[in-house]
């Protein structure tokens, strides 16, 4: 029996595992992927809002303003790459110089800090690739960047080694209240727990459904990027946000904190909780959108596109409470601003699980430093000498557009919450992230995965289960009349 | 800091031919830094023939093209170092190399030669819209899996991209008891050679769909198919024309592209137009002692001509150790006229041409019994007959050095001129 | 029996057609070809077209798990799957010199699988 599971590792599910760590709770944490950060966590701007622009008074606005402050310490702790790099939402007539007013209110509401209106050309004297067609901006020191599925990762790595219980490919199929808490069933066993805490992002209403009188509805509601090779660096280097509308904020440029630089999203609600496509259209349409507020985006420099899909719940707030069932929190339809929010969110449902179990007492051998990531690349030349001379595999480029030595992807996949795909090796040291996106890299990862797992090459897939890379060795038994392979011979 | 006279990075056909022919032009001090585990670079995973028709007179796979410079780079006793990677190059020639024997290595030479060869582009660099699943490869990965490392990377496949690594991965997969559906090509004629188009899909009924693209992949986890499309005549998909095919892989071959990233540390400047340095005639670049040679500088269609162009670099870095390069004088500009694409070298000073300034082009378009004209500032000083020309063959052109002998010349154009 | 081929001997890639006639020395006519050459290919294609066939064996002792391989002459085009099957099965182990015959006489055709480097 745990005290609390967790549904869903995505950066919320993470977050509030990592928070729950810190008492002497039995916690396991539910994810139906193969690996964590596997969801709307992996392909969102990476960006953390400065809060103006959540409207106060609404959960998004609240814990936007409470969750930005808290990256400093957090990504220091976990060794997470963050950046505070400040943003500029762009106006480019009157009506869109008031839509600016209205949020610098709104923002002094919410207790932002360091924000003010600027016109056009202090604009562009800062940002000199900004479209000479715009009049004014609002510029917001705090906001910064983060690497969401680093974040993700580092938080269960953390947490699991502060006591939770990580579970992986467990899908919940269904949750029965019983009397002294919940019956979570999954295809392969069953466990139960006293607190269940939904963080399922865009199948949060499912999973509410299952249990609850109260229903609600997630809708997906995608979002499409480009991601531009670092030879881009220096395009912008704040975020620059358009004017927001109905339908988010629209589409924005800004540098990642390794250095290339995202152009997106657009905004379309879909039916296909996995439909994450791309599509000409919406790529076209993000390109031109973008096109108006940057000059001369080099999307000749694209080396690759995604999209994410944001959980958008009925209501449009984010929903974080007790449901009608007791011990069945919810926290649910956490679309953007989520990741800036979510050390807040994590936060205050851990005070909610106080105040149902009339308080937590503390872990005390939590340790919230995470053991240090080696970067290779950023170290000095002594650094680099030393590590060799201490590991020869940190002397073997893996990935050269990233320059991953084997050293790192051999700690990636030894480490807790280890990677076990191509894709968890990508997201958690990078090989594949760069301008060839694996294709020299890609052969020499599948290798030091099979080997470091004790697996088959064929066993390695991509990311989930299906997505097989290698189909079987070659100078097999091949019936090549079979296979209607005859010579053209006529 | 170890010293060297050349240092040449990348040991593949361009490195290899360059570093022997500076040793036989009389330096002694030179060492080859390759990344991979063996030397002969891509060309070990080209297993089919059709290499050294110009270079050896016979025909030859990849293997065997690279063991004669590997056998002959031995024989001349050059150094080399296996599984290197050069991090860092400097404007005055420092190199930065780690590899898992000797740590982090500080290198100064007196000169330097590129020859890191290229990468093939990807589907994001060409944005094909869809989903991301397991299953889509470049051709030269694909290449590499099944014939080095032996294993499948699919059953039922797609290729999209006519030049000469699609066509010959067609064969290969189908070899390997693969059932290839189509070579899928957006212009409407092929990259490749047509010997290739004959022998490696003809001749296995693969089908070549001339005007046509992908416009979307399928599949959640592993490619389930693609939809491709015809094109007009700018490139677009035409609506209606779209068709699904089942299959699980998708090979890209879409284009190859110079890896400059380290020749940019370095200072060395590019042609937006080759995506290579800007070379003269003797292939140093921009930054003086630092040369170029190979797929770095262009792509090349035949590696004999990367041989011939790598001689020609590791030469003129033995003179400029030995003091023999003449540095200062009117430099030529090379300009690719009407019809022509690029040309290399894009700087000349004749002074350092022997008998005969080789131009390497590439023209922009299939044309039939044309000419290709030479002007030296504006006028006439050369024509020479084609039968036929396509971009995806380079055009190799020698001009007699006595034709600009005495002329004050500062512009050479090339351009295409029907016949 | 005719055929239309396309020529393969130069880049102009002439497309040819070969037609069977008693009549004739060479027995065919061949229309389109621009060049000698072109015609020898024509009758060729039409009577005994082959290919040299490049593939891989596994080898077993060494960095690599296949050797590359070759035809040292070119084999009956209508050959090539069934020499494919027979050559699936090889099996050898390093080292290896480049152009050791790593199968004799692949199906009675007098033509050696030899390897195409060093290993």
């Amino acid at each position: 029996m745990y005290d609390v599971a967790i549904i869903g590792a995505g950066i919320i599910g993470s977050f509030i595992s990592r928070e729950l760590s810190k008492y002497d709770l039995k916690t396991v944490l539910l994810e139906k992927d193969n690996d964590v950060s596997n969801g709307t966590t992996k392909a969102n701007s990476a960006i953390i809002h400065a809060g103006y622009d959540a409207l106060f008074k609404t959960n998004k606005g609240k814990f936007n303003a409470l969750g930005n402050p808290m990256f400093d310490k957090v990504c220091k702790e976990l060794d997470v790459p963050f950046k505070r790099i400040g943003s500029y939402v762009v106006a480019y007539n009157e009506k869109e110089i008031k839509t600016l007013k209205e949020l610098f209110k709104n923002g002094k509401k919410l207790g932002i800090p360091d924000m003010e209106i600027i016109n056009g050309d202090e604009l562009r004297k800062r940002e000199p690739n900004l479209s000479d067609e715009i009049v004014a901006g609002l510029y917001a020191k705090t906001a910064g960047i983060v690497g969401p599925f680093e974040l993700c990762i580092a938080l269960c790595e953390n947490a699991v080694e502060n006591g939770v219980e990580l579970l992986l490919n467990y899908e919940v199929n269904n949750i029965e209240k019983t009397k002294s808490g919940f019956k979570i069933t999954s295809n392969e066993k069953s466990i139960e727990a006293k607190y269940v805490i939904n963080c399922a992002g865009v199948y949060a209403d499912e999973i509410n459904n299952m249990v609850n009188k109260s229903k609600f509805k997630i809708t997906p509601r995608r979002g499409q990027y480009y991601l531009l090779d670092k030879s881009a660096n220096g395009l912008v280097n704040s975020v620059i946000f358009q004017c927001p509308n109905e339908m988010g904020k629209g589409v924005l440029v800004t540098p990642t904190v390794h250095g290339n630089i995202l152009v997106g999203p657009n905004s379309e609600d879909i039916m296909d909780k996995e439909g994450t496509q791309t599509t000409s259209n919406s790529l076209k349409f993000v390109k031109e959108s973008a096109s108006k507020s940057i000059k001369n985006i080099p999307f000749n420099e694209v080396i690759t596109t995604f999209s994410g899909l944001r959980a958008e719940p009925t209501g449009g707030d984010f929903i974080i409470e007790e449901s009608d069932t007791e011990g069945f929190i919810n926290v649910a339809g956490i679309k953007s601003p989520g990741l800036s929010a979510s050390p807040a969110i994590a936060e205050h449902v851990v005070e909610i699980i106080k105040e149902i179990n009339d308080g937590l007492k503390e872990n005390k051998d939590f340790n919230p430093i995470r053991k240090e990531m080696v970067r290779f690349s950023e170290l000095d030349d002594q650094k680099k000498a030393e590590l060799i001379k201490k590991d020869e595999r940190y002397g073997r480029i893996i990935c050269r557009c990233e320059n991953v030595t084997e050293g790192e992807i051999v700690d990636v996949i030894n480490r807790l919450v280890g990677a076990r795909t191509v894709d968890g090796v990508k997201r958690r040291t990078r090989p594949g992230m760069g301008r060839c996106q694996g294709g020299f890299c890609g052969p020499r990862v599948v290798e030091i995965l099979a080997r470091e797992l004790g697996k088959s090459v064929e066993e390695i897939v991509k990311s989930n289960k299906e997505s097989y890379i290698i189909t079987e060795e070659t100078k097999g038994d091949i019936d090549y009349d079979k296979k209607e392979k005859k010579l053209a011979l006529s | 800091m170890l010293n060297y006279d050349i240092v040449v990075i990348g040991g593949g056909p361009a490195g290899l031919a360059a570093a022997i022919e500076a040793k036989k032009n009389g330096v002694k001090d030179i060492l080859v830094i390759e990344r991979d585990r063996e030397l002969g670079g891509i060309l070990q995973q080209c297993i089919h023939n059709g290499f050294g028709l110009h270079v050896f007179n016979e025909e030859l796979t990849g293997p065997e093209y690279a063991e004669k410079f590997i056998d002959e780079l031995k024989n001349q006793g050059i150094e080399y170092m296996l599984d290197t990677m050069v991090l860092d190059i400097t404007e005055d020639r420092k190199i930065s190399a780690i590899n898992t024997e000797n740590g982090l290595m500080n290198i100064h030479a007196k000169a330097l030669i590129l020859s890191m060869g290229c990468r093939e582009r990807t589907r994001g660099a060409i944005n094909i819209p869809g989903t991301r699943p397991a299953g889509v490869f470049s051709a030269g990965t694909a290449q590499r899996f099944i014939n080095m490392e032996g294993y499948m990377v699919g059953k039922k496949v797609v290729i999209l991209g006519s030049g000469d690594i699609g066509l010959i991965m067609a064969r290969r997969m189908t070899l390997e008891g693969a059932k290839v559906e189509a070579v899928a090509e957006l212009m409407p004629f092929s990259g490749g050679l047509t010997r290739n188009i004959v022998q490696c899909l003809d001749d296995y009924n693969i089908p070549l769909l001339l005007s046509h693209t992908i416009i979307e992949i399928k599949g959640k986890e592993r490619v389930e198919g693609v939809v491709i499309a015809k094109v007009d005549e700018n490139r677009k998909p035409i609506p209606g024309t779209e068709k699904h095919i089942e299959c699980d892989t998708l090979l890209l071959s879409v284009g190859l592209i110079p890896e400059n990233e380290l020749s940019l540390k370095a200072g060395v400047n590019i042609d937006p137009r080759t995506n290579g340095p800007i070379v003269n005639e003797s292939m140093e670049t921009k930054v003086k002692g630092i040369f170029a040679c190979g797929n770095v500088v262009h792509v090349h269609d035949l590696v004999d001509f990367v041989t011939k162009e790598s001689k020609k670099a590791g030469k003129s870095a033995s003179k400029y150790v030995l003091g023999e390069l003449v540095e200062k004088e009117e430099i030529i500009k090379t300009n690719a006229d009407e019809g022509i694409g690029y040309i290399v070298p894009q700087r000349i000073r004749m002074s350092n041409v022997d008998e005969k300034l080789e131009l390497f082009m590439r023209v922009k378009d299939v044309y039939k019994n044309v000419k290709l004209v030479i002007k030296a500032d504006g006028e006439v000083i050369k024509e020479f007959k084609r039968k036929h020309l396509a971009p995806g063959e380079m055009e190799i052109i020698s001009l007699n050095s006595s034709l600009l002998e005495g002329k004050q010349v500062s512009n050479i154009s090339v351009s295409v001129k029907g016949a | 029996m005719n055929k239309e081929v396309v020529c393969i001997v130069c880049p102009m890639g002439c497309h040819i057609k070969v037609k069977k006639d008693e009549n004739l020395y060479l027995g065919y006519t061949v229309e389109g070809n621009k060049c000698k050459r072109g015609k020898e290919y024509g009758i060729k294609e039409l009577t005994n077209p082959t290919r040299i066939i490049t593939t891989t064996v596994k080898i077993k002792n060494s960095h690599l798990r296949r050797l590359p391989v070759k035809t040292n002459e070119p084999v009956a085009k209508d050959k090539i799957f069934e020499c494919m099957k027979v050559i699936n099965k090889v099996s050898i182990k390093a080292p290896i010199k480049v152009g050791d015959v790593v199968l004799e006489n692949i199906l009675d055709t007098g033509v050696d699988i030899v390897a195409s480097r060093s290993m």
